[in-house]
This record gives C-alpha cells, sequence and structure tokens, in this order.
C-alpha cells in the first residue's frame, strides 16, 4: 500500500511529538510512526527537568530558547502532564563548587536569566531536609518539571488535531529519497523525512553519531514537602561531563504527587537494560550524602533508560546532507525534554525555508562529517 | 477470652485481640487503609505483603504495610494518607 504526506516523522517520543506539533501548526500534512508505542524509548524513562544549562553558548541557548517555549505553553498544558514551575538549587558542596556557582550566576545574569545565590543560612531555609553544612548554592527559578511521556501524548494529540496521522507499532525498514518503507509493507511518499528516532537513528541513517547512554531512575512513595526545588549537585556537572567512566550524581526532583524521583547515573556501552544494583546502590548513597532523610523512605520502582548521546554533547538537528528529503532530529542526550520544543521550531524553519529564531549552525548533523574530517587531518 | 489491645485508627480507639496485624485494626474501623493519587479508596488486598495496598501511617512512620506489622498498646495508625 502507498500512502502520501508532505512530512514522515520517525519516532514517537517527545522530539518527534514536537516537532510533529510544530509541523502541524504550520499547515503541513505529517505522518508520525512508532516502532514501539509513544514515549518508549528515552522520553518514558526520564525525569523531566526542563532546566537551562551552560555547558556551551550553543547549549545554552537551545535550553534557554526551550524553556521560553515552554513557559509560552504552559497554560495550555492539562493537568495530567504536571507542569510545576518547582525551580532548580544547584548545590555546592564546598568552596570550589562554590566558584562555580559564582561564575554560573554570572554567566546566566549576562544572559537575562534570573538566578539567585543562596549562601548556607538561605539555602537551610529553602531545603531543610539538605545535609548541613554545605557551602551555599544557585536558586534558577524559572526552570520546571513536567511528566515527559503526558507531555509527549500532549504534543501529538494537539497535532493530530491538526491533522496529522500517528501509526504505532509500525517498526520502519528503511528511510530515504522521500520514501519510507514500513515493516508490514506500507510505503510512505513524503516530500521530507525526519528520522527522530533517539539512540536508534543511525539504524535508518547510518553514518549518524548516537550512541546510547544508560541510565537509572528510582521513584520513592509519597512524600509529601520534602523537598520543593528539583535539587543537582554542582558535582554533577563533573561527572555528566565525563565522556568514558560510568557515573552517578545527586539529582532529586519533587513530583506533584509527592513522591520524589531519584537520579542519577550515566554509563557509556552498556548495550542490556536490566537494572544493576551496584549503580542503583551507589546513586542512592550519593543522594543519602546529600538528602540523609530519604535513607528511611520507601523506593517503589527502579528503571533504566538510554538517553541519545552525541560526541559532541549538541544534538543533531537539521538537513542530512547526502539525501535532500532527510531531516535529523536526535541526540539530545539527556535534554531531550527540555529541548524538544526549540528542536520542532528549528525543524519546521529549516523545512520552511525561515530563518529560526536562534542560529541553527551549532546543531546541523554537518558538523559531524565536518568534525571527522578534521580528526582524519589531523592524524 | 484472648488478651486484647487498643490501638487508635484514625483517632478512635480499636480493641483487637493481641496477635493481630495493624490491617485487622484497619478493617475493624476505617475499613480503608489509604488514598491513591487519584482520590480513590484503598484496602488492604493481599494479606501478605505483596501489594502495598495496606499502607498506613504507623506511629508517625508513613507507608507501612498494615498486613506486616503487629499491633501494639496504644499504637498510634493514620489511614488518611
Amino acid at each position: 500500500m502507498m500512502r502520501a504526506t508532505d512530512v514522515l516523522i520517525v519516532g514517537a517520543g517527545i522530539v518527534g511529538a514536537a516537532c510533529a506539533f510544530e509541523l502541524a501548526r504550520a499547515g503541513l500534512r505529517v505522518a508520525v510512526v512508532e516502532e514501539r508505542f509513544t514515549s518508549a524509548g528515552a522520553t518514558g524513562a526520564s525525569m523531566g527537568h526542563l532546566v537551562v544549562m551552560d555547558d556551551s553558548e550553543a547549549q545554552f541557548s537551545l535550553t534557554r530558547y526551550s524553556q521560553v517555549l515552554w513557559e509560552e505553553i504552559h497554560e495550555e498544558l492539562p493537568p495530567y502532564v504536571e507542569f510545576e514551575r518547582c525551580g532548580t538549587i544547584w548545590v555546592a558542596a564546598d568552596e570550589e563548587e562554590l566558584a562555580e556557582v559564582r561564575r554560573k550566576c554570572a554567566y546566566y545574569h549576562d544572559r537575562g536569566v534570573h538566578a539567585e545565590i543562596l549562601d548556607p543560612q538561605a539555602l537551610h531555609q529553602a531545603e531543610p531536609q539538605l545535609r548541613m553544612p554545605l557551602a551555599g548554592g544557585l536558586l534558577v527559578e524559572d526552570d520546571s518539571v513536567i511528566y515527559p511521556p503526558a507531555a509527549a501524548t500532549f504534543l501529538l494529540q494537539r497535532a493530530i488535531e491538526l491533522g496529522a496521522l500517528l501509526h504505532v507499532g509500525k517498526p520502519v525498514v528503511s528511510l530515504s529519497k522521500g520514501s519510507a518503507r514500513l515493516a508490514d509493507g506500507t510505503t510512505f511518499s513524503a516530500g521530507r523525512l525526519i528520522n527522530a528516532a533517539g539512540q536508534f537513528a543511525p539504524r535508518l541513517t547510518p553514518g549518524v553519531q548516537v550512541k546510547p547512554r544508560k541510565g537509572h531512575l528510582v521513584i520513592t512513595d509519597r512524600y509529601p514537602g520534602t523537598v520543593h526545588h528539583q535539587l543537582v549537585e554542582l558535582g554533577y556537572l563533573k561527572s555528566a561531563h565525563s565522556l568514558t567512566s560510568d557515573s552517578v550524581a545527586f539529582n532529586v526532583q519533587p513530583r506533584k504527587t509527592g513522591q520524589l524521583l531519584i537520579g542519577s547515573s550515566r554509563q557509556y556501552d552498556v548495550a542490556h537494560d536490566e537494572v544493576e544494583p551496584d549503580i542503583v546502590s551507589r546513586m542512592l548513597e550519593r543522594s543519602f550524602e546529600y538528602l540523609p532523610a530519604l535513607s528511611a523512605f520507601s523506593g517503589i520502582r527502579v528503571w533504566t533508560g538510554f538517553r541519545p548521546a552525541t560526541p559532541d554533547k549538541l544534538p543533531l538537528i537539521g538537513p542530512w546532507l547526502e539525501d535532500p528529503t532527510l531531516y535529523i532530529a536526535t541526540g539530545h542526550e539527556g535534554l531531550g525534554i527540555t529541548t524538544s520544543l526549540a528542536t520542532g521550531k528549528l525543524i519546521c524553519a529549516q523545512l520552511l525555508g525561515q530563518t529560526p529564531a536562534i542560529p541553527a549552525e551549532p546543531y546541523l548533523p554537518s558538523r559531524q562529517m565536518a568534525n571527522a574530517a578534521r580528526v582524519e587531518t589531523n592524524v | 477470652m484472648s488478651e486484647t489491645l487498643t490501638v487508635r485508627v484514625n483517632g478512635t480507639p480499636v480493641i483487637v485481640p493481641a496477635g493481630s496485624a495493624v490491617a485487622v485494626a484497619v478493617l475493624l474501623s476505617s475499613g480503608t487503609s489509604r488514598t491513591s493519587v487519584s482520590g480513590q479508596p484503598r484496602a488492604p488486598l493481599c494479606g501478605m505483603g505483596t501489594c502495598f495496598e495496606c499502607r498506613v501511617e504507623i506511629n508517625g512512620q508513613p507507608h507501612r504495610r498494615s498486613c506486616q506489622v503487629l499491633c501494639e498498646e496504644n499504637m498510634e495508625i493514620n489511614a488518611h494518607g
């Protein structure tokens, strides 16, 4: 069977959903094809922290733009998306991390993001369950949390209301030259194809450089009022940026239900999705160091997921040079929930030949080829 | 006549035979142990510590499985969670 559409998106995670949402709003006929079910990959396994990050200027631009976009639509989000502007507190354990707090605060102020340095007393007042003493913290008030699979569902529903078609349980076996072939024999012809298959993107587009980066999360029973902000240790930056070894960091999120999500871990080169008790132990011990009360709480569920990670820690958003019909939208690592909306905007602007609100160059997939060429030259 | 104990469920005294699980006191009084996230009442179901539906607060400790804890004299049980 042959079907025709303007745009065919592979992947119904939050990035595919955000692309469908933007493109349908722009008046295009959109079809989304998903191998398993909506949010079956990283979206369904993730925390849902909408956070501005400053690892690089490009990362800042994308996260900040996305945060503004989430602010713009947050009043339309139904209650089941559980949007809550709880803010982030970056917790500094020592003087070295406090210096990082000051740098980060100045960086945010220079770029119009509200941030406030908390001294140890102010930190204790804001979060009395944090252990004493700590060196201080940085409060970023505009950060929020959402429930990621519900947010993806909302974006897909909006797209469907505008005429988009969603096909779930449909593996795609090939995606190129304006055509997508499904395992069930259906073929879609489309003016544009978008590979938003997360960590599986290279299967359909060989050459896309994303690697799965495994993470664990624990969720507790309901203990309302234990913490009030998403709490992240500044040491997180050190561990999150390690490209080689397994790492854990203190990262706790209050949910609207009163439950607490406890993270986080990062592992490369682990293909199996089983929960690893030693990693969970390390992660929990780290969280108890910061929030001793957690050690008496009951955890009700532990799970794993895989972030689609790129070598330079920026996502791949834009045209694939070898195929003029094909666009890539993956590689968002641990920031895909935050940056999904900006990704949808960038892809939409690129498809329609419009100028995007932020420069698209840092995220273009073609940079990977340029980087690879540079490495070869250096050798 | 066997020995009895008095515990309080949501502030109301309940007399149970010694050796009773807290779930017994809950079923003899409020009948429900907790409320789901969506607001539905829950009650002890499996009685063997597996279903977690019988969770109550016992002497200030939240989310204890009432079928796995024995009543003690003057125990304070909160089944409003």
